[in-house]
């Protein structure tokens, strides 16, 4: 979990991004950067629509950008299929649908420490004694992780019958299991309530102050404001501002554009 | 081992030994022994139907599969003259890299659009050695291939195809129940979750892609052994929606799905032999009911909920 990199070294880079959908801009020149220190935590933010999943989408690999580029680490990673852009440290999450109702807590982050894995497939096939190891080693791994996110109390319990809250913690458990040097969150605080929000947030700091920088997307703006260093606003597939918190607070055109139509029911 | 698991191994153990015993018991019905065998082919073909439902692919071109590896058997019997030890496991393994190489192009597709491409690979496949040459003989076939057991006795053959029953239950097992199935539930379940931990998501896709047309070909090349014979009729699209439509009727959860689902209606329908001209008809509305009414087969069955006292972790 430790950022080994140069010091001066961008952590992630998004230069110029766009992605056309046929008639649709979704995505026009997005420049975004993380900057050098690691541990801090950036919210991509916008209304419905303005695009940041598709913005996601393309710094994970997950469709490939019209125009622009990415690069981890200054290196680039533009057009990588999204389990080599994992490996490098780049690692997405997702929201809790996708979890298997009938693992155990532990056992889904086990699965997901897939890149940890030593043995061949042929070893993991023939059962050998190399991948009996591995096995344990990502047991014990995946029992740490839940420790260190605090889920170590619902390890043993079967997905199906965990809270919604414990659902979306373990989803980041599982990108944790990825031993990323960058995690994008996508929506981690969606659907929760007040004190399972808090207790994610807290969590999210917790990730965070371990030199894991994250990237996240979110509507819960009160959320947003408290957790992020720096915040970049995207109206229609534009970037509009950014700045810390403060600043996007007292923004205009974040105002005029966003925050100032609250009643509109632009998505706030 | 997990409750699951122990059932369904209880199930491929209990199934195994009835088939081991019962030729000693009924030592005078060569009917009932090539019934059986029949089953067993059609067992390990439809097990690599049940593996490609790991991934989340409906697999409707197995027949096709089943067809390469009987004609390699045949090819390699009749032309080259190789025993047919050899030809065995040539044949699948030439079905699995067919697998591997038509996988790599099509495995990108989902859900129906993959089906509906399968059906056509099996009817493709069964075009290309119709108009094999001579190499093929066409509609003719290659018949009269050497009996591969000498003597009368069905016997060596029938404990042939329950051996390589047990081997295609054992390779689906170990697949399913070692991290390779957790992975390959994983890409079941979202492809882009899995690809977020790391799986290299295509290389996994066409690996369990070739096991299964691997088993396919396997399964093709014991029917051209015991029949003696293969044309480009003996496995066609109805047989691919069959090898299919065991999978459902055993249950996808269990490794003894396959298996389940091909000996209950491959018997069934031996007993039933008055009704064969309506085969497909009734196996149609029993979809239907089995869809309707027992979503997860027959292995899901409150019925069944029993299992061998085996000891914990005595197979892993």
């Amino acid at each position: 979990m430790m950022n080994t990199a140069q010091p001066n070294t961008i952590i992630l880079e998004a230069s110029g991004l766009s992605k056309r959908f046929g008639g649709l801009l979704a995505n026009d020149g997005i420049s975004l950067s993380l900057g050098s220190t690691s541990g801090k935590v950036t919210s991509v933010i916008g209304p419905n629509g303005a695009g940041k999943s598709t913005f996601f989408k393309m710094l994970a690999g997950f469709c490939a950008p019209s125009a622009g580029r990415v690069r981890l680490f200054g290196e680039d990673i533009t057009g990588l299929a999204p389990h080599k852009i994992s490996a490098r440290g780049l690692v997405r999450t997702f929201q809790e649908t996708t979890i298997f109702p009938e693992l155990s807590a532990l056992e889904h982050v086990a699965l997901a420490r897939q890149l940890s894995r030593r043995a061949s497939d042929l070893q993991v096939f023939g059962g050998t004694a190399a991948a009996r190891r591995d096995e344990e080693r990502m047991r014990a791994d995946a029992l740490e992780i839940l420790r260190f996110l605090d889920l170590d109390g619902v390890a043993d319990s079967i997905a199906k019958t965990l809270p919604h809250g414990y659902l979306r913690l373990l989803g980041i458990a599982m990108g944790m299991a990825a031993s990323p040097k960058v995690l994008l969150l996508d929506e981690p605080y969606a659907g929760l309530n007040p004190d399972e929000t808090d207790r994610a947030v807290e969590l999210t700091r917790k990730i965070a102050a371990s030199g894991v920088s994250i990237l996240l997307v979110e509507h819960d703006m009160k959320a947003v404001m408290k957790i992020s260093d720096h915040i970049h606003v995207l109206y229609f597939g534009k970037k509009i501002a950014e700045g810390t918190p403060e600043q996007i607070r007292n923004n205009e055109q974040v105002i005029e554009a966003y925050l100032g139509k609250e009643d509109e029911d632009l998505g706030l | 081992m997990k409750q699951e698991q122990r059932r369904d191994l209880s199930a491929i153990l209990l199934v195994l030994t009835v088939l081991l015993v019962l030729p000693l018991l009924i030592t005078q019905s060569h009917y009932l022994i090539s019934v059986l065998m029949n089953c067993a082919g059609v067992a390990v073909i439809a097990s690599g139907v049940w593996l490609t439902f790991c991934i989340g692919r409906i697999n409707i071109c197995q027949a096709g599969f089943a067809l390469i590896g009987g004609y390699v058997s045949a090819i390699l019997i009749a032309k080259a003259g190789l025993s047919f030890w050899l030809a065995l496991p040539l044949s699948c393994l030439a079905a699995a890299l067919c697998g591997a190489i038509i996988g790599s192009a099509i495995l990108k597709l989902k859900g129906i659009y993959f089906s509906m491409l399968t059906i056509c690979l099996t009817e493709a496949i069964r075009l290309a050695f119709l108009n094999g040459g001579a190499l093929t003989q066409g509609a003719k076939g290659i018949t009269g291939l050497p009996q591969a057991f000498s003597g009368d006795s069905p016997l060596p053959l029938y404990y042939l195809g329950i051996a390589l029953l047990a081997l295609a239950l054992g390779v689906v097992w170990r697949v399913h129940y070692s991290r390779l199935g957790g992975i390959f539930r994983a890409m079941r379940l979202n492809e882009d979750l899995a690809e977020s931990f790391g799986v290299n998501v295509w290389r996994y896709r066409i690996m369990a892609f070739a096991i299964a047309c691997g088993l396919g070909g396997l399964g093709g090349s014991y029917f051209t052994l015991f029949t003696q014979s293969v044309y480009p009729q003996s496995f066609t699209v109805e047989h691919s929606i069959y090898y299919m439509l065991f999978c459902f009727l055993g249950g996808l959860e269990y490794v003894s799905g396959a298996m389940i689902g091909a000996f209950s209606l491959t018997i069934l329908f031996e007993l039933l032999q008055d009704f064969q001209q309506y085969q497909s008809l009734i196996y149609g509305v029993l979809m239907i009911i089995v869809m309707l009414t027992l979503p997860n087969g027959l292995m899901a069955l409150r019925a069944l909920s029993w299992s061998l006292p085996l000891r914990k972790g005595a197979v892993k």
